[in-house]
């Protein structure tokens, strides 16, 4: 056994333990915290993939970003003294049908594919290559994902902005 | 005398020992990151003990006061016996605390900050990893200090605790644009994202005496990204003016205030520790890292980032503490305006 399959199954128990976890635990801030290891544990795939610059901005933008607003979110939203509440309603059946079935689809499609090896050496700097690819043949699908973003940006604004109304003194706010 | 050749030569020979074990080559691995672990450690304790007394002192200076002076000579061993003090204290829980989640909390603010120190290039070869993403690295991995806040406000269940978990929520994921905006033009020039290239980019003067660093670099916007990148790291460190997570006449002591004993003190240690990487990275991005004349390459990077603590020191004993919404006027409509300006305009004056 060498240390990296020693890893991937370290990181495998880790990612499913803490993804199983997440949506099963009563408790929403709990169920944060495993969300914040899965997703940590994803970056720990991504450095054994060789992919250093997607497992940094992996935690810099999941972790960074995203679980931060969630456990705003969770914090904002539920009471401190009775954090438990439901994690699951009357359609976890059709819930069930349908990840047992998406669960098939991708168990089908790892079967039905074949897996080449390269034997060419991996890419050592990665970030240089990424950096070039996104600004030349990828140029198109970089911008218009920029594009997307800077939209979703402006219309989140516009959803939080208060209704202009008659000016309001300083002191009201 | 440089230091890298002397651990180049203790690591070779604990590698040779291991192999004559016949030990996996992963194991060795193992053994050697644990024995740096160790060595990191060991650093961030005796750093922050320093830094404290060092704080207390220079804060007195300002203030024309003394400062800390029983203990040893002119008060050197305050912190080691206040350490010593926190050490035996005994450990409070709350009742009503979420056990898990508050005890996590110092260990990820401790393990957020240690896991930055890996990129952090003491000298010249004297680095425990050169990732090629390292300074990403750094700011990824720091993140967590968030979250430790977070599960710190949230796991005490005190309002003081929970207002300063979100204040330092609102404040960081703020500040984080304009420090990577500031570090976006420093890595553009340098046209690497690896500490050590980082560094190799700036040797050499200019003109025959001004040192090639990126601070110097393209005057005025390698000089206007260091001051974005310092504001916007005191910010990140919660440091005063931007201490609103733990303002003491607001909140108590914001997100710490049901801790005691150690898990206080490995608050401590981590904001310390955290203040040090930020200077480091000012120290990398900006000052040159370990170049300089004379010296060796170590006590050069140890100089300048004493130096930018000492800056941080020094802001916090002068400037008095910003309003939340000032706070989040400067980052979103005075620093990142400017940083995106000024990314522009190196990114111009590299194109020309």
């Amino acid at each position: 056994m060498t240390g990296e399959s020693l890893a991937f199954y370290g990181l495998a128990f880790m990612l499913v333990g803490a993804s199983i976890l997440a949506v099963s635990v009563r408790n929403v801030f709990h169920a944060a915290m495993y969300l914040i290891l899965a997703l940590f544990a994803v970056a720990g795939y991504f450095v054994l993939l060789n992919a250093e610059f997607l497992a940094a901005v992996q935690v810099l933008i999941y972790v960074g970003a995203v679980a931060v607003l969630v456990i705003f979110a969770v914090m904002l939203t539920t009471r401190l003294t009775d954090a438990r509440v439901r994690a699951h309603n009357e359609q976890v059946g059709a819930g069930l049908v349908v990840a047992v079935a998406m669960f098939l689809a991708i168990v089908m499609a790892m079967w039905s594919t074949s897996w080449p090896i390269s034997d060419a050496a991996p890419a050592v700097d990665n970030v240089r290559t990424l950096g070039r690819m996104l600004m030349t043949r990828f140029v198109l699908p970089f911008e218009i994902a920029s594009v997307l973003l800077l939209a979703a940006m402006i219309g989140a604004i516009v959803i939080a902005a208060k209704e202009t109304g008659p000016p309001q003194s300083e002191e009201s706010t | 005398m440089e230091l890298a050749p002397v651990v180049d030569l203790v690591r070779d020979a604990v590698t040779g020992f291991l192999q004559s074990l016949g030990l996996p080559a992963f194991v060795i691995d193992m053994v050697l990151a644990l024995i740096s672990a160790s060595l990191i450690a060991g650093f961030m304790a005796v750093l922050a003990l320093a830094f404290v007394w060092v704080e207390r002192k220079v804060s007195a200076h300002i203030q024309n006061r003394l400062g800390p002076m029983r203990v040893g000579w002119h008060g050197v061993l305050q912190t080691l016996a206040d350490a010593l003090k926190l050490l035996q204290k005994e450990d409070i829980r709350p009742a009503a605390a979420d056990r898990w989640i508050w005890w996590w909390a110092p260990a990820v603010s401790f393990i957020a900050v240690f896991a930055a120190f890996i990129a952090v290039p003491f000298g010249e070869g004297l680095v425990v990893r050169d990732f090629n993403i390292g300074v990403i690295y750094i700011v990824a991995i720091t993140t967590f200090g968030v979250i430790s806040m977070l599960m710190a406000g949230w796991g005490s269940n005190n309002k003081y605790s929970l207002l300063g978990g979100f204040r330092s929520a609102a404040q960081v994921v703020s500040y984080e644009v304009p420090m990577i905006l500031a570090i976006l033009s420093v890595v553009m020039v340098a046209g690497s994202l690896s500490m050590m290239s980082i560094v190799q980019a700036q040797e050499g003067t200019m003109l025959g005496f001004i040192p090639n660093w990126f601070i110097f670099r393209h005057f005025p916007f390698g000089l206007i990204a260091f001051i974005v990148f310092m504001i916007a790291g005191t910010a990140e460190t919660n440091r005063t003016p931007f201490d609103l997570p733990e303002a003491e006449s607001e909140l108590v002591a914001g997100f710490a205030t049901e801790y005691s004993g150690m898990k206080y003190a490995m608050f401590y240690l981590a904001e310390y520790s955290a203040m040090y990487v930020m200077a480091a990275m000012g120290t990398v991005l900006f000052l040159g890292g370990w170049h300089g004349p004379f010296l060796p390459s170590w006590l050069w990077f140890a100089a300048k980032t004493v130096l930018l603590v000492c800056v941080l020191i020094w802001f916090r004993w002068t400037f008095p503490r910003l309003r939340v919404d000032q706070l989040m006027e400067l980052s979103w409509k005075f620093l990142i305006p400017v940083a995106f300006i000024n990314l522009l305009a190196v990114g111009l004056w590299s194109v020309l």
